[in-house]
């Protein structure tokens, strides 16, 4: 089917493609809903006619009531803000750090050279191997998630300030040059504006990575209130709806983090020319 | 990990200006490297020095020899070479497994605009979660053995080889597109002769992706559950104090993730050799 609609693509097939779906218009709205729908169908259907075990997969009113019931009594909500302070915390170190960094190696050549290959040699280390050592440096509290969230939130932001300066045309350098602007100007009117969206671009994924890390550091570290602490707890007791409920709230701060970062950098970025 | 996706493989520092002749070239790339060296060594230095002064708590970092001597110990008796291989098989078969389903549903995702339309939204919502936050239940379903590390790590492979294969094949350029059915190409000779060699950058910059992804989630996974591996090397050592034997395992995970890195570069310029120019 694939292969067909992809010719229904072209000006020349039209009617291949119109006749691959003979849903029309209104089932193209329903569409991003019907894989979902036949999931949960399916799942509900299979949780009730006994061909899986319960505990493996709870009916869906058994998820509904776990929700209901942590609302509740407020329990989730708490760990979740646990969760995000945390999260946040260590994404704002990281990322102060990393724009900080990324700055100074792009506007200074010889730090460029002298902490680049070091920089770049680091990101090929994989951050959770620095989960031992940070245990052991900054302990398995709160510190030390802190410090490894933020560990996950420099590195995006270093990299993509570095290239957001140093892709800074040659002729706005030149252009600085001509009108004999101090570094600091350089920097303030014409290196740092131009480099605001990757700087962005840097931030959204540090947020992405932090939020990823910030389950890690959760499941990995020592026990605290928290999403990934309640998963753990989750795992331990087999209680499959709470872990499910849990799923459900991480791609929801993880979706709620794309939105907001999306929104800001349209409007924070309203100023450039398209 | 997650769904964030930085284009930021390569720092600047990788541009090569061509107009400059090779034996220059070559000069600079040495100065670049000495330059390069020189905090890595101060650094290193310092360690030695406030080892040897007894400065340095050995809880907090253990001296240099230490490390070094751990590591031959590891590399004599075979440790290493063992982890190593059973990291790295779990990373293979999870890469592979995630990477191929990826190209499948990434390639259909981008050729069918229906099917598109009914998978991405799901399959966005579901990238979003954390891939360790997966862990807990599958651990569940599956227990705590290879099929747990083989899944995350194939999860985590599969995320951006399916978001690059459907974008690189549905930015197929057109004209291509249209030159292959004036031709009446099969469907078949279509797929494999216009549209796929058009999207490898993209498929590639998925599977790079992906294989990074795989070894960051080797090393969270076998932390968590496993008995074997580079990871448990690290958590045994963390457990009972012995820093010198994270440090060890530390290196040898740096020096795989960098020797992935440069052969994954390698592999894509010789895949793109016949671009007349790299579109980056």
């Amino acid at each position: 089917m694939s292969l067909i609609t992809f010719a229904g693509r072209g000006p020349l097939s039209r009617g291949t493609r119109r006749s691959a779906l003979p849903l029309g218009t209104i089932g193209r709205h329903l569409r991003p809903f019907a894989l979902p729908a036949a999931l949960l169908a399916a799942w509900e259907l299979a949780a009730h006619a006994g061909f899986v075990d319960a505990r493996f997969l709870p009916p869906l009113e058994a998820v509904l009531a776990r929700a209901v019931a942590e609302i509740g009594h407020g329990d989730l909500a708490a760990n979740l803000l646990a969760s995000l302070q945390r999260d946040l915390i260590g994404f704002a170190f990281g990322g102060t750090a990393g724009i900080f960094l990324g700055l100074v190696i792009g506007f200074s050549p010889l730090a460029q050279r002298l902490l680049g290959p070091l920089l770049l040699v680091h990101r090929q280390i994989a951050l959770f191997a620095w989960v031992p050592l940070i245990s052991m440096w900054f302990g398995g509290g709160e510190t030390g998630k802190i410090v490894f969230i933020a560990l996950a939130a420099f590195q995006p932001s270093l990299i993509n300030t570095w290239q957001g300066v140093a892709a800074i045309p040659r002729s706005y350098r030149e252009l600085a040059a001509v009108l004999t602007l101090g570094w600091l100007d350089f920097a303030r009117l014409i290196a740092i504006p131009g480099a605001l969206p990757q700087i962005f671009t840097g931030l959204h994924s540090a947020l992405i990575y932090a939020w990823t890390t910030t389950v890690g550091a959760e499941l990995l570290l020592n026990i605290a209130p928290g999403l990934g602490g309640r998963m753990n707890e989750g795992q331990h007791l087999f209680h499959m709806d709470l872990l499910l409920l849990c799923i459900l709230l991480l791609g929801g701060v993880g979706v709620a983090f794309n939105i907001i970062a999306g929104g800001l950098e349209r409007r924070l970025l309203r100023w450039r020319t398209p | 990990m997650g769904a964030g996706r930085i284009n930021a493989s390569r720092g600047p520092a990788d541009g090569v200006d061509r107009a400059i002749p090779a034996r220059r070239r070559l000069a600079a790339a040495w100065w670049t490297l000495a330059l390069g060296l020189i905090v890595p060594l101060i650094l290193l230095a310092t360690w030695l020095a406030a080892a040897l002064l007894g400065q340095l708590p050995e809880q907090i970092l253990p001296p240099p020899w230490a490390v070094f001597d751990t590591l031959s110990d590891i590399i004599g008796d075979g440790t290493l070479a063992s982890s190593i291989a059973t990291s790295l098989q779990r990373v293979a078969e999870g890469f592979a497994a995630g990477a191929l389903a990826g190209l499948v549903l990434g390639t259909a995702i981008g050729l069918s605009k229906a099917l598109r339309e009914t998978v991405d939204p799901l399959f966005l919502a579901m990238s979003q979660v954390p891939t360790l936050g997966w862990m807990p239940i599958v651990i569940l379903l599956v227990g705590i053995d290879e099929g747990l590390k083989i899944i995350v790590i194939g999860w985590s492979a599969f995320i951006p080889v399916v978001l690059n294969t459907s974008q690189g094949v549905r930015d197929v350029p057109q004209a291509y597109v249209e030159l292959g059915r004036v031709l009446s190409f099969s469907p078949w000779s279509r797929l494999t002769t216009i549209i796929l060699p058009s999207a490898v950058p993209s498929i590639f910059t998925g599977l790079r992706e992906g294989l990074a992804n795989s070894w960051q989630t080797l090393v969270a996974v076998e932390l968590i559950a496993s008995f074997e591996g580079l990871g448990y090397l690290m958590a045994y050592g963390r457990q009972l104090f012995q820093l010198e034997l994270v440090l060890a395992a530390m290196i040898a995970v740096g020096l795989i993730g960098l020797l992935i890195h440069g052969l994954l570069t390698l592999a894509e310029t010789h895949l793109q050799r016949w671009r007349p120019e790299m579109p980056r």
